[in-house]
Parts: structure tokens; sequence; C-alpha cells
């Protein structure tokens, strides 16, 4: 038919042919007659000549060569899609006669007009390649030329004719490294996929790493993830000061968007390429969508359960979130099962096991016995990782030791067994429940373990091994190898132990044993006779047989299949084996310094813009950052102020850091903002807060050239005015705010005229009205300075005659190379919190160069709640800032330890409160006072007798030395009598200070207080301070 | 030629596409080429079968002719293999015959050079419209008590685009903050969904997935129904017993229909003797599925299958009970509460007419027993 005229028929023959060769049969003696069609002007017979060629030119191939220039002539053709198949059909052919046509048709291709025919030419390089390796040097340079091209549709094809013939010629990548990274959203799938593989392995050449090592420690470490935030932190800080090559930042931000891709190998490739290349923070964003791919089709599932499995050991908290999605169904395949249950096993930890083993409890009741095996296993995994739990699992086990399945026992028996191994406690009872069950169990490993549970513990269950030792006597010659030879070492160790019983027994079995067919067996009986069965010939080695067969053994570490996978690529043929499969190629390690980023630069304009986009919007990603950092700060307190933050920004461009100073900058834009709020007044208050802030830049001048106490002062009126001021222009505002502003005044007033207000109603200090946690920033700000105002008033009442305020030093700037910082009580109630202490750091930097991201790092004791400062990015040379931060010292002079870091550098600093910092003033009356010091009586009364100097009999001067001491405030109360009342700032415990002064200048000093150790070292305090002139 | 591999991927029916893989590749690039292949046969041929395929080598030949080159994929949308190869139908091969015509298209089809090679150039229809299908599964685990262990929404959007010329379309969602987690069919702009949560594309021409999506567990799922079951294997005697009643739960006022219940016996059980209150059961002997067959939900009247099972004798009871797989269907409801606001067209002139349709149906919804 093939010779008739007709096309139809041709066809028809031709489609014969085509259905011979599906059948396996062999058709090529119709070769010479298919061959001459290959010039048809029909298609489709064109097309299943091309097929049968293909299919047998390699057998046939003189008369292959016929063919030749046909398409030869083809490759002239005008219709670009019969340049391309003729081209293809022509590399298809494997005939090495025309290698050299190929490669000129090759090179002919790669530069033609139509960007299918260089996309087909750049396939041909790879057939050539497969044909004659010989042409590896001409075929890289159409590579190269080919790498150039702006096409999408060429770039995959050309990629993976690069990884095909040259892989390592990583240089040819260099100048289209860029276009690839912009080009990569609109290449076919199939060309991205190749093409992110490439990159990957690209990257890892050419950047550096962006996870620090402790960072990666951290990573491995089960807490890691829901650790304190301090680590976070360290992360955090890690990351910033590791600067990405922007082109690194370009391929991770240019392959985000196809995690988006319908196509699952997409999915994997940008999921591997984040795996291996990001910062161990951004990893976590390809989590949903490699969960969304268990949706599809069972081998997908498969393949991607195993990267998950790989993953999910190092990274636990990536897919924590997602533990039910690994939820196994009873409808899964075995395989699935097995796999998701190894996921939910890594997943485990403290907080979910319980979950967890819920959940394992119904997979170990399954039908499926294969996985129900696994879940014993994993229950196994999980009693020895997470110790709190290792009972429970226990326990558990031995239930289903009277399970009716024999597999669930067996395994239940081979897990308690090492379960047992890792925690050789009393354990004895179960160990003699598996005795009991010994006789029902059949299969060979269970009895093995059980076995060797026995002689390994045989001092714990001395009646009970050796009974066990004669039943296997009995069925030694039945019994399987594995049991047999743990009969023996059972026979041996209790042999050594317990021979007056089990004498006989032993050489009963050792007689079996010598003659088993097995050789193993036999060697073994020949050893252990010869270790415990002292005569001449033994020597030495026998005197030590009870220390080498009872010897302490270390435990077995369970651990996941999946631990070692990790030294292959996630997402390759190789990982999915577990065996390196040919053509694989390690993903080199980072290098430790990046060669030269330049190579990538284009010089055409056009890229050159690109890059620029790039930078930029490497930049925003990089205030992006910033910007997560912040907001976790925030989660972690639930409440920053925006406020403390403009204060401490605006106090760093300011020269002095005097605390007069930053408090009234506060002040005015406490005011300004609040003035914008008031609607109907608006215009008065803004041009008042605009007196104000006048004032203040007056003031600090002042404040500066006058001694500590103007200082304080200055502050104390100016926040006076500022208050008045305030509720001048804020009657209507929110009830809250005038509230809170109009005690200060209430309090003011209330010195004046103590006897007329009976101030039981308010709370000692009001400024402890801030619940931070809900209020809204903004007005968390407004109360801030409320508050600062309000403890300056408070200050003025009590602290009148307060002397400068004591300073210390926390780090001294030679330890802390430049950097300095000193501290101080301020005295107010901490804004973050109302149990915290309030602590002002001052930092300075004395050194010659800026010190970038000062912040808080470690610290220890753990537990202890410290109110942390923004980071401050940058600390210029000589300039210095004061920031304020919260501790939480419980009521003890216990030091705060914790670390100071810098971006190079981390100091660990103390902050040791004196035991009168730990207090707050209460306002009180004298009645009051003495009411309260009725309850406070017998063991809460701590007094001395002091001699008081001469210098200090004045009322002022002991108020003043008191004060100087104690954050108390003054009681007022008659002549000889001084009264001092505050609470302690955590527990809020009441604190008592009573002087009686007696005759020749000796005085009673009294304390009531529950917390009698404060009261013994405030007393001593005291003492000290006012016997010192 | 070095060591051959094998990847199989198996689809529907019980047919495996195997390929040989010489050298490492990535495993899933394998399995989803496969996969495409699958496809695109079922959408030529309408099915995947052995028989189909045997009946069809020719075409099975010209296509992976077109859609592989030297192991690497070249054409996968189907829209531009037709173009290329035309499937086959019954008017076609009567005038091929007669006419001496091929199946083979004489041109590279458009598409593939274009940048939007999913669409075939020229398209035209008399009646321009487009449909969209809102298809959400739940997949639930709910255990003995009748509590949820796991639920989660999967929703698709399937489209029927048949519009001429170049049809610009921009879809938006009333609630698009519901979506957790979506794929797109490459046609849509990301970076549009991305600044305006809408989906902006020109589609391809016919049927094909515009996008998937997640509605993450965190937001609570509403279940539409809850079965009560009794299944108690005796321990003396061979036999067991088995009820289930189904009511609606959250159903959202609409009608629950096509309501099927799945169960996987354990092996020793050798017949079942169940009555239903509506509609009929069948029991497999060799698979040991017992399928019942509800229908509609009506809330008046629960449907209630009970009856007694009887087991193989001698073997002992088996030790978990089998659980329960749910299959329904909730027309012109989407579960999740996701509703499409609009559909606009740019570029063409011509009025389309559009509709969305709504769908729920149960995924993998298993109850513990």
């Amino acid at each position: 038919m093939l010779e008739s005229n007709k096309e139809s028929l041709k066809l028809e023959a031709m489609k014969r042919i085509v259905q011979l060769i599906s059948k396996g049969k062999n058709a090529s003696e119709l070769f010479p007659a298919v061959v001459k069609n290959v010039a048809s002007k029909n298609i489709e017979l064109k097309k299943l000549v091309y097929v049968y060629l293909v299919r047998y030119a390699e057998e046939q191939q003189d008369l292959a060569l016929l063919s030749i220039s046909t398409f030869q002539r083809a490759l002239k053709d005008p219709n670009q899609f019969i340049r391309a198949s003729a081209l293809r059909v022509l590399s298809s052919i494997r005939v090495p006669i025309i290698v050299p046509i190929m490669m000129l048709a090759i090179k002919e291709a790669a530069t033609d007009l139509s960007p299918y025919v260089r996309k087909t030419s750049a396939h041909a390089i790879q057939k050539l390649y497969s044909l004659d390796p010989d042409q590896k040097e001409q075929l890289i340079e159409v590579i190269e030329k080919l790498l150039k091209d702006k096409s999408t549709l060429v770039a995959g094809s050309v990629v993976m004719a690069f990884e095909e013939v040259c892989p390592d010629r990583i240089d040819l990548i260099h100048k289209n490294y860029r276009k690839l990274c912009n080009l990569l959203v609109d290449v076919e799938e199939w060309g991205q996929v190749v093409i992110i593989n490439m990159l990957t392995r690209y990257a890892r050449t050419q950047f550096t790493t962006p996870w620090k090592e402790d960072a990666v420690f951290d990573e491995n470490n089960e807490k890691a993830f829901y650790d304190s935030d301090s680590e976070k932190k360290k992360e955090q800080t890690e990351t910033k000061a590791y600067i990405m090559d922007p082109d690194h930042r370009l391929l991770l931000r240019n392959t985000k968007p196809l995690l988006q891709s319908r196509n699952t190998a997409v999915v994997m490739a940008v999921a591997q390429l984040y795996w291996h290349l990001a910062p161990k923070h951004e990893v976590s964003i390809v989590t949903k969508s490699l969960v969304r791919l268990l949706r599809s089709h069972r081998e997908v599932q498969f393949i991607v359960l195993q990267n998950i499995a790989t993953m999910s050991i190092q990274r636990k908290g990536m897919f924590e979130p997602y533990m039910k999605s690994f939820y196994v169904r009873s409808t899964d395949a075995t395989h699935i099962k097995t796999l998701k249950l190894e996921i939910l096993t890594n997943l485990a930890n403290e907080a979910n096991i319980s979950t967890i083993l819920r959940e394992f409890q119904t997979y170990v009741k399954s039908q499926d016995k294969a996985f129900a095996a696994a879940t014993i296993q994993a229950i196994g995994r999980c009693a020895t990782n997470i110790s709190e739990v290792t009972d429970t699992c226990l326990n558990g086990l031995v239930l289903l030791l009277s399970n009716r399945d024999e597999t669930v026992v067996a395994e239940s028996v081979v897990v308690i067994k090492k379960l047992l191994q890792t925690q050789p406690t009393q354990h004895s009872d179960i160990i003699k429940h598996m005795a009991k069950l010994f006789d029902n169990i059949t299969v060979p490993m269970a009895r093995a373990s059980i076995l060797w549970l026995m002689g390994e513990y045989c001092e714990r269950v001395p009646k009970i091994a050796p009974d066990l030792l004669r039943k296997m006597a009995k069925t030694f010659t039945v019994e399987e190898d594995i049991v047999k030879l743990q009969t023996v070492n059972l026979a041996a160790k209790l042999y050594l132990t317990n021979s007056k019983q089990t004498k006989l027994l032993t050489q009963y079995i050792l007689n079996l044993g010598k003659y088993d067919q097995n050789y193993d067996i036999r060697d073994r009986t020949r050893f252990i006779r010869q270790l415990i069965v002292p005569n001449e010939k033994s020597g030495a080695l026998s005197r030590y047989a009870r220390r080498i067969l009872l010897a302490a053994k270390p435990a077995p570490v369970l651990e996941s299949a999946f631990k070692d996978r990790d030294r292959f690529q996630l997402g390759t043929l190789s990982h999915s084996l577990n065996v390196k499969a040919s053509g694989y190629q390690e993903l080199s390690d980072w290098p430790v310094v990046a060669p030269d980023p330049t190579v990538r630069n284009v010089e055409v304009i056009e890229p050159v813009k690109e890059w620029a986009s790039s930078l930029g919007k490497t930049k925003q990603h990089k205030s992006d950052d910033k910007f997560y950092s912040d907001e976790e700060e925030k989660e972690e307190e639930g409440s920053d102020s925006s406020g403390s933050e403009d204060s401490s920004s605006s106090s760093s461009n300011e020269e002095s850091g005097s605390e007069s100073e930053e408090e009234s900058n506060e002040e005015s834009e406490k005011t300004s903002s609040d003035s914008g709020k008031s609607s109907s007044e608006s215009e008065r208050s803004s041009s008042e807060s605009e007196a104000e802030r006048e004032k203040k830049k007056i003031k600090p001048a002042v404040a500066d050239s006058d001694s500590g106490e103007s200082e304080a002062r200055t502050s104390s009126s100016s926040a006076e005015s500022s208050s008045e001021s305030e509720s001048d222009s804020e009657n209507d505002s929110a009830p809250q705010k005038t509230d809170v502003k109009a005690k200060p005044k209430m309090e003011v007033k209330s010195k004046k005229e103590v006897s007329l207000l009976d101030l039981d109603d308010f709370s000692p200090a009001p400024t402890n009205t801030p619940k931070p946690s809900v209020i809204s920033s903004s007005l968390l700000s407004d109360l801030e300075g409320l508050s600062l105002s309000n403890t300056s008033s408070t200050l003025q009442i009590t602290t009148s005659s307060f002397g400068p305020v004591k300073t210390y030093e926390l780090l001294h700037h030679m330890t802390g190379k430049g950097l300095s910082a000193k501290y101080h009580f301020p005295r107010q109630p901490c804004l973050y919190q109302p149990r915290m202490v309030a602590v002002q750091v001052m930092l300075t930097n004395s050194s010659d160069r800026s010190l970038e991201e000062i912040h808080i790092g470690d610290r220890s004791p753990a537990s202890l709640n410290i109110h942390c400062f923004n980071t401050i990015e940058r600390l210029e040379p000589g300039a210095s800032v004061t920031v304020s931060m919260g501790v939480d010292f419980s009521d003890s002079t216990q030091a705060a330890n914790f670390q100071l870091c810098t971006k190079e550098d981390q100091f660990s600093v103390s902050i040791q409160p004196a035991v009168g910092e730990l207090l707050m003033p209460t306002t009180m009356t004298q009645p009051d006072f003495c009411k309260e010091q009725k309850k406070l009586l017998g063991m809460n009364e701590t007094s001395a007798t002091i001699a008081i100097a001469t210098a200090n009999t004045s009322s002022q001067t002991i108020s003043k030395q008191v004060l100087s001491v104690a954050n108390v405030g003054v009681v007022p109360s008659s002549n000889n009598f001084h009264r001092f009342a505050g609470h302690t700032v955590s527990s809020g415990a009441m604190v008592l200070v009573s002087l009686e002064l007696k005759e020749s200048s000796t005085a009673l000093l009294t304390i009531n207080t529950e917390k009698s150790v404060m009261a013994s070292m405030l007393l001593r305090d005291l003492k000290q301070a006012l016997t010192q002139a | 030629m070095g060591e051959h591999r094998r990847r199989s991927a198996q689809t529907t029916g019980k047919l495996f596409f195997l390929s040989v893989v010489q050298t490492e590749v990535p495993p899933l690039f394998v399995v989803e080429f496969l996969h495409r292949v699958a496809d695109t046969f079922q959408d030529y041929f309408g099915e995947c079968s052995e028989t189909v395929i045997k009946d069809n080598v020719v075409i099975v030949y010209e296509l992976l002719e077109e859609m592989l080159d030297n192991g690497f994929p070249l054409a996968t949308e189907s829209n531009v293999l037709m173009e290329m190869i035309r499937p086959p139908t019954i008017l076609r091969s009567v005038v091929n015959t007669l006419t001496g015509g091929s199946n083979v298209g004489e041109k590279l089809p458009t598409g593939q050079l274009s940048i939007i090679p999913w669409r075939r150039a020229g398209v035209k229809y008399t009646n321009n419209e487009a449909y969209f299908d809102v298809i959400e599964e739940i997949d639930a685990i709910v255990d003995k008590s009748g509590t949820t262990v796991f639920a989660e929404i999967q929703g698709v959007v399937e489209a029927c685009v048949k519009l001429s010329g170049m049809p610009d379309l921009t879809l938006s969602f009333m609630n698009p903050r519901l979506l957790d987690d979506v794929s797109f069919h490459p046609c849509v702009r990301f970076k549009r969904w991305e600044a305006d949560r809408v989906l902006s594309f020109i589609p391809p021409d016919g049927n094909f997935r515009l996008m998937s999506y997640h509605v993450s567990s965190q937001n609570l799922v509403a279940i539409p129904v809850y079965v009560k079951q009794n299944i108690s294997f005796l321990e003396t005697g061979s036999c067991g017993r088995l009820e289930i009643t189904i009511g609606p739960k959250q159903t959202m006022g609409k009608t629950v229909e096509a309501l099927m219940v799945t169960i996987h016996m354990p092996k020793s059980v050798l017949s079942v003797n169940l009555t239903a209150t509506q509609g009929s059961y069948t029991y497999d002997l060799t698979t040991k599925a017992l399928i019942w067959t509800i229908g509609k939900l009506n809330p008046q009247k629960l449907p209630n299958l009970r009856g007694s099972l009887s087991m193989q004798s001698g073997v002992p009871k088996p030790e978990e009970n089998p659980s329960i797989n749910l299959d329904l269907k909730i027309q012109q409801l989407a579960i999740s509460g996701l509703k499409v606001s609009r559909l606009d067209m740019y570029g063409e002139k011509y009025k389309p007419f559009k509709g969305v349709k709504y769908l729920t149906k149960a995924g993998k919804f298993q109850v513990r027993t």
C-alpha cells in the first residue's frame, strides 16, 4: 500500500505499521518502503514516518542516510513548524556518521528567527551530546549563545541542555543570572523546574550563607522554636547582621510567586530552593504550599510527604501548625500512612504530645497491621524523645501486650525492650508481665527481645529468669536462630549471676548449641563456653566474663528513618530513593567568601535598570524585616508604647541625656497629640502646647547649668504646669484620661490639706491605673505621658528634699568595647507592667565608631521578666541615649543578669537593686498608718535602736536620709515621730517605717512588713544612712 | 545506558503509566508529567482506559511525540495540542476518509509562540458564555463521640469559557480574605491578585481549572451532617450489629443530596443483613465494602440503616470498628461562604452570558467508630 499513489492509502498503511510497532512486532523490514515517504506532502503521513524513523534508524543506518537529504531540505523550509520538526527528527536519528550534519543544523537553528526552532535546537544539543560526547566544546558554544536568548520559550530548554552537557560551567550563567531570575515567572512550567534547580546549585556556589552557625544549631535544638523570645531575637539580629547579596534576594523574590503554581513539580522546586537558600525564618512560607500538595494524587503525596518528613526533623516549627493535615485516614495507602506517622512523630513536642498520642491510640487499633506496628514504633520514639510521657507510653504499650494480634504484641515487646533499656529503672513488674506472655508470643523477634531483657535484668527477676531458661531448654531445637542466640546469651548471663540454679541448664543448652545446624550459633556457643566455664586454658579472659557480659549497655537511640536523608538535595530522585542516583550532583556548601558579585553585571543598559530596581526592592524588603521584628517585639509584650520609642529617638538627637529634658520632651509631644484630638478647643490648646514647647526649650538649658536638685525641680514644675494645661484643654476628652489627670491635681491639693481630704479612695500611686494590654497604643502613649507627670508630682510631694539620683555603673566602656552604660532608678512606676521596677539606662558610645543594634539578649535566670527597650539601631560616636526598661525583681534583691548586645558583641551585665528601690511610696494619713501598723505586729515587726548623728536630727534631714535609701512616702506626723509608708512593687506588700526620736540622739527605728527579709535589709540600710553624718 | 529506575503513576481506573528514568531528575517532574499525559488522553478520548488507548494508538503516538522531546516536556496544554492534533470524532473520520484530509494541523499553533500559550487565536462563538463553578470539598475526620478532629475546606473554581477573540476577564470575590492558600492556572496574573485580590486573566478556551484554594482549618468549618452509629461485633457467636442514622447539622438551609455511606468492613465479615429506611445498600463480598446509597436527606424522616452482620466463625473479633466514609452534595452553597461578586470583561465588544454555580461536596469525610 505504501507504494500506492493515493495519500489516504499510504496513511492507512503507516497507521497499521505504527500499530505493529506498538504491539512490539518488528517492522524493520519495511524500512526502505517507509523511508521513501519521508518527503511526503501530507503532514500526518510525514509525522508517522518520523515516528517510524526514530524507532528504526539506529538499526538501519545506511538506509536512514537516504532520508537525510530530505531533512536538510526541510531545514530550509519557510514554515517554522516544519523546520523544527525536521531538526527534531534529524537529531533523534542516532547515526554517528551524520554528527557533522547535525552539528551544522544545530548551529544554524540556534540563530533561527523563530524561538520555537531555537528551542528545538536546544533540545537537539542534548541528543547530539549523548550520541557523541566529543562535540562538547562546540556544543557549549551553542549553549552559551542560546543562554543569551531573551525568549521565555528557549530559556527552559537551554538550561536543560546546560545541565546535561556542562553543569559545571557555572561561569556561563553569571551574565544571564539576572535575566533568568526575571524571566522565570513567564517561562513554561517544565522549564521553571529545570531553571530553579539549576539556580539553586548556582546560588549555593555564589552567595554566602544566610544562616549563621549557631542559628542552625538552634534550629536543631528541639525547643528552639518555642523557646524564649530572646532566642528569636538573637536569630533576627543575626540575619540582620548578615547582608544578603541583592542577587540572592532577587532569586528568592522571583521564585516566591511560583509557590502558587498548579504544577506540583514547580512548587516542590521552589520549596527546595527556599529550604536550601533562604534565611531560616523565611523558609516557613513554603509550608502552606507543600501542605496543599498533599491534596494531590497519591504519588505526589508520597513524594511530598517524604520531603516534609526530612524537613520536619530539622524544623519542627514549620509544620506544627499544620499538624492536623497529617492525620491519617483509614483510606490512605499504607506507605502514605507510615509517612504521615513519621511526620507526626517528628512534630511531637511537650505541648502537643497528648494530642498526638490520642491520635496514635486510634491508629494502633487499625486493621492495617503493618501500620499499627509502625504506630507502636512511633509511640516508642515519642516516649524516648519526650521524657514527660515515657511512663504513659510504657503503660500504654504494656496494655497492648494483651492485644490479640500477634504483630502488634511483638512490636510492642520490641519497643518496650528498647524503652526499658533507655530507662533502666524499676520496671521489674513489666518484665515479669512479659515473661508471663512469653508462651503466647510466637514472633521470633519478640521472643528474642524478651529473652534479652530477662538476661539483662535477671537480677531484678531472680525467680522467673531461670524458669524461662528451663522452658527454653525444652524448646531450644525448634526455635528460630535469633531466639537460639538469645537463649544462649540468657543462659550465659544466668550462669554468671545464679550459677547454682542454672549450671546444669546452661550446660545442656550449650551442648545443644554445639551441634546446631547454624554455624553462628555453634560459634556463639563455643565462645560462651570458653568465656564462662573456667578451665585451664581459658586464662585471663574468663575472669572478666562477668564484666564482659553484664556490662552496662548504652541505650539505643530511637530516631527517624529520615535522619540521614538531608544529605540529599530535597525534591530529587536520590532523596526519595535514599540512594544516590546516577547524575546526582551534590549541592555544594556555601562558600566562605562570596565570589565576585560583579560578574553578574551586564553591560547593557536595560538590565542595569532592573538591577537598580531590584536594589530598591531589596531595601524595601529589609525594612519589612525590621517591621517584622518590631511586630514580634510588640507581640512579646502585648504592649509596646510608641511613646517610649519617640522619647528615645528624640532624646538621642539631643546632646545631653538628662532626665528632665526627656520628660519635658515627652510632655510636649503628648500635649500636642492630645490637642489634636480635642475637637472644640483645638486651636487654643495647640497654641498652648506651642507655648509649652517653647518653655521646654528653655528649660533644658537651665537644667543643664543647674545642680541636680534644681533639675528635679524644673522637671516637676514643668510637669505640673503641663498637667494643668492639659486639664484645661482637655475637658472633653475621654473620661479615662480626665480621670487619671484629675488625680495628680487632687494629690497636689491633698498634700496641702491633708486633714480635709480623705485620700483612702485613691490607690497609693494613681499611676498604677494603666492597663497597657487593653488600651490602644495612642491612648497608651497618652497615659504614659500622664504617668510621667504624675510621678513627678508625687515626687514633688514626697521627695521635695530628695538629693541627686544615685547612678550605678552597668557596663564600663573599657569592658564594653566603647559602649558604656549607667543606670539609675527613676522611682517612677513602670509603664510596662505595674509589677516591674523602672530602670533608666543611659547608653553612651565612647568609641570612635558607631555602634549598631543595641539590644538586650539572653537573661538569667530565664524566668526573669524584663521589659526590654527597643533595639537602638545606631549610636553615633560620642552620643548617648537614655532608654527605660522594666525589671520584675519579684521583691528580692537578687541581681537581674542579662546580656547587652550590640551587632558584634555581647556583654553580660547585671542590675543589682538596692532594697529601697523595690518600694513604691504610699500616701496615707497618720491614723491610717497606725491602723496598718497594728496589723503588722509581732513577726512582721523589726526594730532597732540607733544612734543618730547630731546633724541629722532635724525632721527635714531625716526625711532626706530615709528617702535617699528607700522610695517611700512621707506620712505627716507629730514632732518626734517620723513615719514613712510604701509598698513593694512586685507583690504590693505594705512597708511601714517609723522613727521615734529619743533623747541623747538615739532613735528607735521600726519597720513593719510581711517581708521580713526585706525588713532586715532595709533596716540595715537605713541605719547606715542615719548614723552617718 | 546506566541504571534504569521507574516511576509509576496511577490514574483513574486500573491503568498504570510507567516512565523510565536514567538519571537524576526531580521525581515530581515525572509524576506530574505522567498525570498530564493521562489528563490529555482523558480530554482526547473521553476516558483513559486500555481499550481506548489500543484503539487510538496512532493518535497516542502522535500526542506523545508532541508532548515530549528527548525526555523534556514540550506542549502539555491540551488547548495547544488540540490545534496540532485534532481529537477524533466520527464526523471528522468520515470526512477524512472521503477527502484524504488529515488529523494533523498544518501550522504551528499560534499559542505555542505567543506569550499566552494556553489560548489559541481566532476563537469564534455565536453564543458567548462564561460559566464558573465554585466547588468546595470538606475534608474532615470526626471521632467516635461526634467531635471534629480535623476539618478543612478545599475548593476549586472550574471554569467553562466560550468567548470569541481575546477576552480579558476579571473575577472578583465578595470575601477573598477567606482564601488561605491559592494556586492558579498560569493564565491568572499573580500580581493583580497580590495587590487587589481579584483574578485577572485571559482565559484558555473551553474547560479549565481557574484556581484551587484552601480555607484554613483555623476558620470554623461547618459540618453539614452528623452520623449516629453503633457498630459492634459480639464476642460470642459469629455476628455483629450495625446501626447508622444520619441527620442534618449545619446545612445553611439547603438540602443535602446524593448522600452515600461507604464502610470498609473487616475481612471477617461474611455477609450483612440490613434494612434501610431510605435508599438501598450493597455489600461487595470481595472488597468487603458496604455501600449505602441514600440520596436526598429528609430532615423530617432521618435515614437509618440497621441490622446484623454475620461473621466468619472461629476468627477473633476485629479490634477496631470500621470507619465510615461519607459522600454528599449540597447544591447552590459554598460551605466556606465564598461568593463571587462580579465578572468583568475587557478587550472585546460583545456582551457575554455569565453564570456562577456553587457546589459543596464531601471530600475525605470520615467518621471514626
